[in-house]
């Protein structure tokens, strides 16, 4: 555990040497951030227009008493959505998506020796395939973030339209009451820290791969697996510390 | 000219090299050849700095290349050229960009003249035209070819080659061995082939080392490799009946 922790700092370090040829490694970043924003746009918009309308119509049956005003639900459904829904299940969901397929790429570098190649050339491996990685990671997961959490109020939205629990009028008022710019930040910390950890721990599994495709697919899931449960950690610890 | 001194690889307690020591001349086709597992390719990436020796050393022209950092390398590095087993072409880039990939990195040339270089290589390598493809689009043998076409588009002063021949009819076999064979003499490059291949040790040994045991066992031009009375040399060469029946004709 903590010799797997010295060898993930260590590789962090190499990935974030200098770069032997700018404008090499930005190309890299530009393929990388295309590759993770626009290719992962399709299955967050999806995930979080259902679960914006879901969470909605729960936390509307939920507060069904005529003591409280009903436009309620749409502040509480709005502060959800951007405080956990959004960042953390979208991360959970970009694990899969994205990590694997950092883990499954880098890992059969490492097998069919393409990594070995890179290394004889004199090119640091790490900083050419780790670190436009990592860059994509931390500026598109943010991204999809806020694009999930308006598609997220979105789908509340239509939900009020759908099934008449709220009026939207109120779900419109709700959802601007009471708006705290707080909660926007914790979500751009939890989506910037998650893109972090996906594309580290899911590149550092690939890139110490030996053996064979079996061994890849093996990465791939050890990649996965460990993000998703240190997002959730992750997720608690800022939760806790900044809120 | 590459000195290697006293090499031992130990993985874990599999002692696979137990101290070899040999020279490899510059212009000169140098072989390394042995069964399977004897350690030919850990002697290769310890060569060229993929495996660091547990002991001993490893000179490129009187520069000790064992103790240099990764950055002190990088000078050395860039006038190595390696071929791989299966070739390790980068396969998200075009043979071209393959071949470029290096230029690209480590020198400041201009588009036109990394691409006439490209060109060049492929040209010389019998590959022209096919810049576009993917190494997911070539055969075995191109792949290999453009292995070598990128290996050399440096210019190195040092190819490395590990099984030239392995998954190549024995036709396609001998033209990437006659190719090699000509690169080395025309560039004047210090080439080390690792290979099991023994139309290859007939035709392209100028000097060739047989491992054996993780220990350098026979050493020798290929001339000689026929009338020598080491047992287990003769055993691996002559292992097949061909080879007996020809033996008699060397
Ligand atoms: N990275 C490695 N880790 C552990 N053992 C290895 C490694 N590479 C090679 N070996 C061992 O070293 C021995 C020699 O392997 P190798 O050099 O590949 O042989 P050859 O190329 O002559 O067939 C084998 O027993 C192999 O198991
Ligand atoms: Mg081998």
């Amino acid at each position: 555990m903590f010799q797997s922790l010295g060898k993930y700092i260590l590789l962090l370090q190499l990935s974030f040497k200098k770069p032997e040829k700018f404008s090499v490694y930005w190309r890299e970043v530009m393929l990388e951030m295309v590759s993770v924003g626009i290719g992962s746009l399709g299955i967050i918009s999806i995930i979080s227009v259902f679960i914006g309308a879901a969470t909605t119509i729960q936390v509307a049956f939920q507060l069904s008493s005529p003591l409280v005003p009903r436009s309620i639900a749409g502040s509480i459904a709005r502060d959800s959505n951007i405080l956990e829904f959004s960042p953390t299940i979208s991360s959970l969901v970009l694990a899969g998506r994205v990590g694997s397929s950092f883990a499954s790429q880098i890992g059969t570098m490492r097998v069919t020796e393409q990594i070995d190649a890179l290394e004889i050339m004199g090119v640091n491996a790490p900083g050419y395939l780790i670190s436009p990685k990592i860059i994509a990671g931390v500026t598109m997961v943010p991204m999809l973030v806020i694009i999930s959490i308006m598609l997220g109020i979105t789908g509340g939205y239509i939900a009020c339209i759908v099934t008449g629990d709220i009026t939207p009028a109120d779900y419109i008022m709700g959802v601007n009451d009471g708006f705290d710019g707080l909660t926007v930040r914790v979500a751009l910390v939890k989506a910037f820290v998650f893109g972090f950890i996906i594309a580290s721990i899911c590149s550092y599994q690939g890139f110490y791969t030996s053996g064979g495709a079996l061994e890849v697919g093996q990465s791939a899931t050890a990649g996965v697996v460990y993000s998703c449960v240190w997002i959730l950690f992750a997720d608690l610890m800022i939760t806790s510390i900044m809120l | 000219m590459i000195e290697v001194k006293d090499i031992y690889k130990t993985f874990g307690d599999n002692e696979v090299l137990k101290g070899i020591s040999a020279t490899f001349q510059t212009g000169k086709n140098n072989l390394i050849i042995g069964g399977s597992g004897s350690g030919k390719t850990t002697l290769l990436k310890c060569i060229v700095g993929l495996h660091e020796p547990t002991k001993g050393q490893v000179f490129f022209e009187d520069e000790n290349f064992t103790e240099m950092d990764f950055t002190e390398r990088v000078p050395i590095r860039t006038q190595i050229g390696m071929l791989f087993q299966n070739s390790a072409l980068f396969d998200s880039m075009t043979v071209e960009e393959n071949i470029m990939f290096p230029l690209n990195l480590f020198t400041r040339q201009s588009k036109q003249e990394k691409l006439e270089r490209a060109n060049f290589c492929l040209e010389r390598v019998n590959l022209k035209g096919k810049n576009k493809l993917y190494p997911a689009e070539l055969s075995g043998g191109m792949k290999k070819r453009v292995g070598i076409a990128r290996a050399i588009s440096m210019q190195p002063k040092y190819l490395f080659v590990d099984e030239p021949n392995s998954g190549l009819d024995p036709k396609t076999s001998i033209l990437i061995d006659e190719l090699i064979n000509e690169l080395t003499t025309e560039y004047e490059m210090t080439t080390v082939v690792v290979t099991h291949d023994m139309n290859s040790v007939m035709g392209i040994g100028d000097h060739i080392i047989f491992l054996h045991q993780g220990q350098k066992w026979w050493e020798g031009p290929h001339k000689e490799i026929a009338h020598t009375d080491n047992k287990e040399l003769n055993d691996f060469v002559f292992a097949s009946k061909f080879m007996q029946a020809a033996k008699s004709k060397l």
